[in-house]
């Protein structure tokens, strides 16, 4: 990014003025801000903040990939969305607002999901990426692209109260590439080991904040203003309020760029997270076959394996027992007649279900397909979605 | 006595605990005495071969102890122990 000739125009230095008039930033600074382009991956918790300011601060080229829509629940932490854009694919929404705050910059819209397949591609044509992505497999698939094509990776992620933050691969001034996610974390944990955000939740400040600290470290990634977060991994505590900044060094067994690199082009991250083992499949009973057996009056045991919290919210009136909690309790579950088990969308009840089989030899139950959220879709659309 | 910082997603095992002080020499006594006192964390903390995970980091102070003597480094008195696991986000697995 040769950002010598960059002009500006009456307008953009009136708006950049309180970064001109900055000693250690300066115009010259700005210059690079305009220059450089940046791939924003993700326009969901953390991507609203870092597109939000990534424009107002004036980056020239802007990509954003998202192949999402914007949901209700989205609006509690997604701060570039309003209720009109619920419904409209994020990418165009976002690109929509952040053309309204700032004219002056490009914006370029790629309406994918990102994978293996085009990863190379959308990043090739970007200086810094920007990964605010919200699973493990496009976290790391995120990693290798930007470590395999020499590109700049800073990272965000945030869990319930907490996040971290760090700047991946960055090339110093010697031309050394700093330790990127895979010498921070070799491998993702199982599946179902950590909870996600969309069953553990999200305080929405929260990316607000994380969201904020990754823009800041992208600019000064641009500018060279400051010292950048490579070698070092920031992790924040909401609830606590507390921060730590940790030491990372490279680790010479990385598969990427360590002393004996075995991964040398983009590999399959779902498979690499564990996401593609067949789990043994369990019986399951229909919303609808749910519904004529309550008509009925048929007689079956109804169990809940959401947690309590959940339950508060919305229930079908069955039997709350936690899917961390069935193992201590299998002895309140029926063995002669039918027991239907559920939970928000069916996933934890087959959890479940394969637990009781497997430790008690359960041969009577039966997964409510879609969960609790199947049965207000298709059932009885008044009872609240959460 | 060192300070161990357990996080939120781990809180759940140790009854909402955030931070402990603990008595142990080193790492291995200090995963030792927490899966004691919450079995629970086990999983977390311990591999198959017992080890700590590869996506779980712990640190020593500022230092991630695989840049240390991994689970024999030293817990030097009064340092504060994290325990710091991955995280990704939103998208239910």
């Amino acid at each position: 990014m040769n950002h010598e000739n960059v002009q500006f125009s009456k307008e953009e230095l009136a708006r950049y003025n309180r970064h001109i008039i900055i000693k250690e930033f300066g115009l010259d600074s700005q210059k690079k801000l305009k220059a450089a382009r940046v791939l924003v991956i993700g326009s969901g918790g953390l991507g609203s903040p870092v597109l939000l300011y990534l424009a107002a601060a004036g980056v020239g080229t802007i990509g954003i990939v998202d192949f999402d829509v914007v949901d209700d629940s989205n609006l509690q932490r997604q701060v570039l969305f309003g209720v009109n854009e619920v419904g409209k694919s994020k990418a165009e929404a976002a690109k929509q607002r952040l053309q309204s705050l700032n004219p002056y910059i490009t914006i370029h819209v790629h309406k994918v999901q990102f994978t293996s397949k085009n990863a190379m591609d959308l990043i090739k044509d970007y200086d810094v990426v920007a990964d605010g992505t919200d699973n493990f497999p496009t976290r790391y698939l995120v990693n290798d692209a930007c470590v395999l094509s020499g590109k700049t990776n800073v990272y965000a992620s945030i869990f319930q109260f907490e996040g971290q933050v760090s700047v991946f691969n960055y090339k110093n001034s010697n031309g050394e590439f700093g330790p990127n996610y895979r010498d921070l974390y070799a491998t993702p944990p199982p599946p179902g080991l950590v909870p996600s955000c969309a069953e553990g939740g999200v305080l929405g400040v929260l990316p607000g904040i994380i969201g904020s600290l990754q823009a800041l470290e992208v600019i000064k990634v641009i500018t060279g203003v400051g010292e950048i977060l490579s070698g070092r991994f920031f992790i924040f505590d909401a609830l606590n309020f507390e921060s730590r900044t940790f030491n990372l060094k490279r680790n010479p067994a990385n598969p990427l760029n360590g002393t004996n690199p075995t991964i040398k082009e983009l590999i399959d991250y779902e498979l690499f997270c564990g996401l593609k083992t067949v789990e043994r499949p369990v019986k399951e009973i229909s919303v609808k076959e749910l519904h004529d057996w309550q008509v009925r009056g048929e007689d079956f045991q109804f169990i809940d394996v959401r947690e309590q919290h959940e339950y508060d919210i919305v229930n079908l009136g069955a039997e709350l027992i936690p899917l961390g909690e069935v193992a201590q309790h299998a002895d309140k579950i029926d063995r002669d007649k039918k027991v239907i088990i559920h939970c928000k969308t069916g996933n934890r009840s087959a959890k479940a279900i394969r637990e009781l089989e497997d430790k008690f030899g359960f041969k009577n139950l039966y997964n409510l397909r879609a969960g609790i959220f199947g049965y207000i879709d298709e059932v009885n659309p008044s009872l609240r979605k959460y | 006595m060192a300070t161990v910082i357990i996080p939120t997603p781990l809180r759940k095992f140790t009854n909402n605990t955030a931070r402990l002080n603990v008595q142990a020499k080193t790492v291995s006594d200090m995963i030792q005495i927490l899966i004691t006192q919450f079995p629970d964390l086990r999983k977390h903390l311990l591999d198959a071969s017992g080890s700590v995970p590869s996506f779980i980091n712990i640190f020593v102070n500022d230092d991630d102890i695989r840049n240390l003597q991994r689970e024999q480094t030293v817990v030097m008195e009064g340092a504060t122990v994290s325990i710091v696991p991955a995280i990704a986000g939103g998208r239910p697995l």
